[in-house]
């Protein structure tokens, strides 16, 4: 079993808030890895560490072999990792082809001169980046949409729509924000499934969310966060009777 | 694909009729102003790629058109005679990028070859433009509006308070810019038919250029850019390198506007630096809906055809600010767009039922 991301004592301060505290952990290539823990733990602090967006005080983060740390968000991307956003951010006045065509920029190549030239080269690329945008709406079921315009759907298809874009960048590792919320119990259920396809095809995982019965229905292992600070990494079973990790969600017994 | 270039062929048959309509009305006269035209819409085409497609402001814009005609201009102007022999000039006139000419007293020039003169200029906005473009693409929305707008100003100021450059008369007695052997951009009479193709010509293979661009890879990463940036980061654009590349490229399409009209009109004056011009630029891009190079294009064909035969009187600069104004109250979209019609009926419908109701 390789490990495809390992952050080792990690560090974030806003101001007076340690929003992430010394947390290391590693995520296994081709697993489901969950990441939960209750509101303003430091959850989507740790994701946006890891995927660039801000830029950790102190720590080191490995993926496949890089070190990410401090990277812009476009350099970890092309590294192979993709994510989406908790508020779904589909780029608007775009067709679902189009945002789903989107993903495939760092694996295609153009810049300004050729894509103002036209050359015959960027005409197959154009036709390759077609095709496999085809290839991920058909994954997902989303070929009927193809030339709507993303932002016109509704909540679940615009879900299946980011997570489309963020699959047609063929990831190593995808990170999902919430992708359950704002989901009733069928589409949860559906998403489960559909985390655990996506997971087959050699993707791995990791996610945050706050609907635990699809956490430990999908989940391979669990990292739970209190303020911060790492308080449990285990298999579910595990975690779900951790003292520590039942005292945070439902208080201490003697309270 | 082949939709694109039957627009673009449809567009070149209506610049031909266009022709041969003042032809035969015998009013060859306009094909003056619509020469102009062409120049100023090939800064407005490339303004609207900047700020339709990918969503950045700038109101600098003819800063970079000024930069270039006034490089031009002074450089096919200034005599170097006397300073045949310092070693730069040497250097300059061995390479073959100085040309000797007679002045109107039938004195000797020794100036820039035009051709030199023009990748000079050319580069010198490229350059200007990346360096202001780094930090100032940092800024978002109004911000950005004014630090380029800042940018006008300056450029204004200077050229209106340099000597050298002509303070407030600028540069006259530019010459003709000979493209190719036989076809010399110039305002002298003989050639106004063919200097009329070849602004429009130069136009139509701008737009090709920006329509490829539009639809390429790079295109759809500019509209991502305009819709979300941090989305579009996230799907491994490098958004701040892409804006400034647009950046870049939107102040080349304004510098060559500018140099190639400066040699079409034999001068150039402060004026055509003025924020004023930068506004007019943007309420083209505006009413032409922001997202369409054709819709820019036809807008700035009309609007500074007429404003160029004088048809708004002094009131030119205002009408410019007042379309600005109506189209970001009533039409945020731009005039060119099937939506109109719709857009207008229910409006009449609207008032209408209004009337019925009192």
């Amino acid at each position: 079993m390789t490990t495809l991301l390992s952050v080792v004592n990690l560090s974030k301060r806003f101001g007076g808030l340690q929003a992430v505290n010394e947390v290391s952990f590693t995520v296994t290539a081709g697993s489901i890895k969950a990441l939960i823990g209750p509101n303003g733990a430091g959850k989507t602090t740790l994701f946006n560490l890891i995927s660039g967006v801000i830029s950790p005080d102190s720590g080191v983060i490995n993926f496949s072999d890089h070190q990410v740390q401090g990277l812009r968000p476009h350099q970890v991307a092309s590294k192979g990792m993709a994510r989406t956003f908790q508020h779904i951010r589909l780029f608007p006045k775009m067709s679902v082809l189009e945002n789903i065509m989107i993903g495939r920029h760092i694996h295609s190549r153009a810049g300004f001169v050729a894509g103002m030239l036209s050359i015959p080269h960027t005409w197959s690329e154009e036709k390759k980046i077609r095709e496999k945008a085809h290839e991920i709406m058909a994954f997902l079921d989303l070929e009927s949409l193809a030339d709507v315009e993303a932002t016109s759907l509704s909540y679940g298809q615009q879900r299946n729509v980011e997570l489309g874009r963020a699959l047609a960048c063929e990831p190593k590792l995808l990170l999902l924000d919430e992708p359950a919320a704002g989901l009733n119990m069928s589409e949860t259920t559906e998403l489960g499934a559909l985390i655990s396809r996506i997971r087959d095809t050699g993707i791995t995982v990791l996610i945050v969310e706050h609907d635990m019965g699809l956490v430990m229905d999908i989940s391979d292992e669990i990292l739970v966060l209190s303020y911060g600070k790492k308080i449990a990494d285990d298999v579910p079973l595990a975690v779900q009777s951790n003292s520590e990790v039942i005292n945070v969600y439902l208080g201490e017994d003697d309270a | 694909m082949s939709s694109k270039f039957l627009q673009i062929f449809g567009f070149a048959v209506a610049i031909i009729a266009i022709q041969i309509f003042t032809q035969i009305t015998d009013s060859a006269f306009h094909l003056t102003q619509l020469t102009m035209t062409a120049y100023y819409s090939l800064l407005v085409i490339g303004l609207c790629m900047l700020i339709g497609y990918a969503g950045q402001i700038s109101l600098g814009h003819a800063g970079f058109f000024a930069i270039g005609g006034y490089i031009s201009a002074f450089l096919t102007t200034h005599n170097l005679t006397a300073m045949k022999g310092k070693p730069f000039i040497a250097l300059c006139s061995k390479f073959g990028l100085l040309v000797g000419r007679k002045d109107l007293y039938g004195g000797d020039l020794l100036v820039f070859h035009p051709w030199a003169a023009c990748i000079i200029a050319v580069c010198t906005v490229l350059i200007v433009a990346y360096v202001i473009g780094g930090p100032v693409l940092k800024l978002k929305g109004h911000y950005l509006a004014m630090a380029t707008l800042g940018f006008g100003i300056i450029i204004y100021r200077i050229v209106l308070g340099t000597s050298g450059l002509g303070a407030a008369d600028g540069i006259s007695g530019v010459p003709g810019f000979t493209l190719l052997p036989g076809v010399t951009i110039s305002g002298s009479g003989s050639g106004k038919i063919l200097n009329y193709y070849v602004a429009w010509g130069i136009l139509i293979t701008g737009m090709t250029l920006l329509l490829n661009l539009i639809s390429s890879r790079v295109g759809r990463a500019l509209s991502a850019i305009h819709g979300a940036e941090d989305a579009a980061e996230a799907m491994g654009i490098p958004t701040a390198n892409y804006k400034l590349k647009v950046f870049v490229l939107s102040a080349g399409f304004a510098a060559v506007a500018g140099i190639l009209l400066t040699h079409y009109n034999g001068s150039i004056g402060p004026s055509e630096a003025s924020v004023m011009k930068s506004v007019r630029y943007v309420a083209i891009v505006a009413i032409g809906g922001m997202t369409s190079i054709w819709g820019a294009v036809s807008m700035s064909l009309i609007l500074n055809y007429f404003s160029l035969r004088g048809s708004f009187g002094t009131y030119d600069d205002a009408v410019f600010g007042v379309i600005l104004i109506l189209i970001m109250l009533f039409a945020p979209d731009g005039l060119i767009r099937a939506q109109v019609l719709v857009d207008l009926k229910s409006f009449f419908k609207r008032i209408t039922s209004k009337e019925a109701a009192l």
